[in-house]
């Protein structure tokens, strides 16, 4: 029997828009829970303040009302140490009692109830109408695990204990009922904190005047990591802490320990486990294979080769797609709009700007489907396993291997992929050197300068040159991350102890409809924060390319139409319009800019008009092949790559009668590109994460010297 | 006194009683993962490269260091 959600008092009080925050440990089955109740009504917003993610969605209850559902971050405990767990406090606890949510429903995997049970009886006790949602029933059943749900409700203080198969949707009816009615937990909390320090506790609450001791406790725990509290405030409890001796850390472990105590109490009346290692067996005999010393590495790579090929392979067709779909629409513009600014801006500037964001959802909504696979197998926290002691050798921990994949489609979500890591230096050094893997942007330009000077011939037949020049590219970022880690290891000096401390979930198969919900909500993110930004740099880029100073732009497309009049030949007339585009951007500001910068990149071998895609570069790299299209006058058909690269082979210097794409300039380049932070979204979601200008500044100036050095020794070495 | 034997010197396989967790920055982690005194606690196997370690508790699969595991006294 479970609860008895029937006879609960119908309360006519009950708010009609209730908000039910879901909390849990990781690995509980929280996210089937929370796609089981909300389907697509779903959205990822941002808690104030913070950059975590706060996935809300709506659900429907019996009796017509509708509630507002909160997906907060998996955690062991109100203790937090990574930037997610910290949110689970910070929502609970907010003073603004309409900023709370109404209920706290925690889900425990019944097969672990002992651990699951601290973080709900630490949630219970702050005085939120509380659920348990006991989980996983069905693996529960085969183990013969047996639990009492309704002497677990009254022991735990009449809390509504609900059975559930998320898996399944067993259980789903009864949990949507039981939220439907009022909940009122026992007043006095599961643990009396009040006996740990009770001057201390009684006091803060007395200043603060919170709702219980518990919480009380909990400003004295957390108060600097607590958003809603303010720096006077923290000051004040600070000063309280030491007036007391309050010793968090001690009190802590007692708090946690005399939980424990009583929670093994409740259990031994409540649950029946038999001693059964069937599951843990299955789990342990694949894990002999997949952390093998050989095999364990093998398949690894295996898997990461075919999300490489997936990424590029895959993802080609649709991205051909979307470029020509932009690019027709662009053409449709010009086509039937008035001729006018805002027509060239809309055509020029604004449509190439967002296809220049949506061209990338292939390739990320493809690796993320693959993280997600690995995440939900229980595959991935193995390759941590694997990972951890050679990651940990050059400033990394086993954790960063999922951002450092991630970069290979695109810096901006492997970047946010970094939050789960717990320690803080480990967290930083990974944000710091994920640039540097040679996400997706980077990749048609490797293209073309692959194409212009490595020689698509066949090593033994069946491997291809360029193919290994690219592959060397990749692996090329690959070590400057590691190297750059390596190095910052040295520098930067922390209090703090790095760890890794990780649950290893049995092996189970994926649900599907988790892949798909993570892979909608990644793409949706996506193409809505990167894409503000890099939306907003496509314009500004495009003023700069389109205007001038002074009437230069006018007077030199006027030069060329008078040249053309008195001109009789046919190949200048033909190509007129496209000598007007070049002459444009010349005189244009990012043209003089361009020029500006010239003898600072000519140790390099590159002339002004490099240096004016190296400045486009910046909206996104892969404009770079769109700058150099415009700047060598290829027209109409720009987006035919061979078009480029024939152009580009055949430019030579004015002065010396040299060719500009020699082999050395196009490696030097290559080196440039792989290294350069060309990307403002990425400053500006380093910018976020790491709450300041510091690390985003250090990070620009390190990868531009780097590019910039190796740049130079690249040209050196090969002219 | 003997040195107390920690958990990371268990072989694969063996079992052992967790007798104290020393103290540290990472007890609190350690006991929130359920590595309680009193807890028998047995060694699945090591990584490739010799750390981390993975060890069976309270019926699920824990990975953590060396370095963590021997903070965690055992009998």
């Amino acid at each position: 029997m479970n609860y008895p959600a029937e006879t609960l008092p119908q309360s006519p009080s009950i708010k009609s828009n209730r908000s039910i925050a879901l909390v849990g440990n990781p690995n509980s089955g929280k996210s089937t829970i929370f796609n089981l109740l909300t389907g697509l009504n779903q959205k990822v917003g941002n808690y104030p303040g913070v950059t975590v993610d706060k996935k809300t969605g709506r659900t429907k209850l019996p009796g017509d009302t509708t509630a507002e559902i909160i997906d907060l971050p998996g955690t062991y405990s109100l203790y937090p140490r990574s930037a997610d767990e910290k949110v689970v406090l910070d929502v609970l606890m907010h003073p603004e009692k309409d900023k709370r949510p109404d209920i706290a429903v925690v889900i425990a995997d019944m097969n672990n109830l002992e651990r699951n049970l601290l973080l709900f009886t630490q949630i219970r006790d702050l005085a939120i109408p509380a659920v348990l949602v006991l989980n996983m029933a069905d693996i529960a059943r085969k183990k013969g695990v047996s639990v009492d749900s309704e002497l677990l409700s009254r022991q735990l203080g009449n809390v509504p204990v609900v059975r559930m198969n998320a898996r399944n949707g067993e259980g789903l009816d009864k949990l949507k009922k039981v939220l439907s009615q009022e909940i009122v937990n026992q007043e006095e909390p599961f643990l009396d904190v009040l006996p740990l320090a009770p001057e201390c506790i009684a006091e803060v609450k007395h200043m603060y005047g919170v709702n219980n001791y518990y919480e009380a406790y909990q400003w004295l725990q957390s108060a600097e990591r607590l958003l809603f509290i303010d720096e006077q405030q923290q000051e004040q409890i600070k000063k309280t802490r030491d007036s007391f001796g309050f010793q968090a850390n001690e009190l802590q472990i007692k708090e946690t320990t005399e939980r424990y105590r009583k929670i093994q109490q409740v259990l031994q009346d409540t649950i029946s486990t038999p001693d059964a290692a069937g599951q843990q067996s299955f789990s342990n005999r694949i894990d002999r294979v997949l952390t093998h010393k050989v095999f364990g590495y093998l398949i690894f790579f295996a898997i990461l080769f075919l999300i490489f090929q997936a990424i590029f392979a895959w993802a080609s067709v649709p991205m051909d797609i979307i470029d020509y779909i932009f690019a027709e629409f662009s053409g449709w513009i010009q086509d039937n709009l008035p001729e006018g600014v805002l027509t060239s801006l809309l055509a020029e500037g604004i449509v190439p700007g967002i296809g220049g964001i949506v061209i990338f959802v292939p390739q990320i909504a493809i690796l993320f489907a693959f993280i997600a696979l690995l995440e939900e197998s229980g595959y991935m926290s193995r390759v941590v396993f694997l990972m951890d002691k050679v990651m940990r050798k050059v400033g990394l921990n086993g954790r960063s291997v999922v951002p450092l994949i991630s970069g290979l489609a695109c810096a901006i979500p492997a970047i946010m992929a970094t939050r789960s890591i717990d320690s803080w230096k480990d967290r930083l050094i990974t944000i710091m050197v994920t640039p540097l893997m040679s996400c997706s942007a980077r990749l048609p330009v490797y293209t073309v300068l692959i194409a212009l000077v490595v020689p698509s011939t066949y090593i033994w037949g069946v491997i291809n040159l360029q193919g290994i020049v690219l592959m060397g590219m990749y692996l090329l970022g690959f070590m400057a991350a590691l190297g750059s880690a390596w190095i910052m290891k040295l520098i930067v000096k922390t209090k703090e102890r790095s760890f890794l401390i990780m649950e290893m979930p049995a092996y189970r198969w994926p649900r599907w409809k988790n892949v798909g919900f993570t892979v909608l909500e990644k793409s949706k993110t996506f193409v809505f924060e990167a894409g503000k930004i890099i939306f907003a740099v496509s314009i500004v880029l495009w003023v700069l390319a389109s205007y001038g100073p002074g009437d230069d732009i006018a007077q030199a497309e006027q030069q060329l139409r008078e040249q053309a009049e008195g001109s009789n030949d046919l190949e200048f007339l033909e190509t007129l319009e496209t000598e007007i585009a070049t002459s444009r951007l010349e005189n244009s500001y990012a043209g003089k800019f361009g020029k500006w910068i010239e003898p600072v990149i000519r140790p390099l071998g590159y002339d002004w008009k490099i240096g004016i895609a190296l400045i486009t570069s910046f909206a996104a790299r892969e404009v770079f092949v769109g700058t150099m299209a415009t700047l060598y006058s290829v027209g109409e058909d720009f987006d035919d790559e061979s078009t480029i690269i024939g152009r580009m082979r055949s430019e030579r210097n004015p002065d010396t009668g040299q060719q500009v794409f020699r082999p050395a300039v196009a490696f030097s380049l290559l080196v440039f590109y792989a290294f350069a932070m060309q990307c403002m979204s990425t400053i500006a979601v380093v910018y976020r994460e790491t709450k300041g200008w510091k690390w985003p500044v250090i990070q620009t100036v390190y990868m531009t010297m780097l590019a910039y050095v190796s740049a130079l020794l690249v040209f050196q070495l090969f002219s | 006194m003997l040195l107390m034997k920690t958990l990371d010197q268990l072989k694969p396989g063996e079992k052992a009683v967790i007798k104290n967790i020393k103290p540290s920055s990472l007890t609190i982690k350690l006991l929130e993962m359920g590595l309680l005194p009193g807890k028998e606690v047995s060694f699945n196997y090591r990584a490739p490269l010799g750390d981390p370690i993975s060890v069976r508790i309270s019926g699920y699969n824990l990975s953590l260091r060396i370095d963590e595991a021997s903070l965690v006294e055992i009998i």
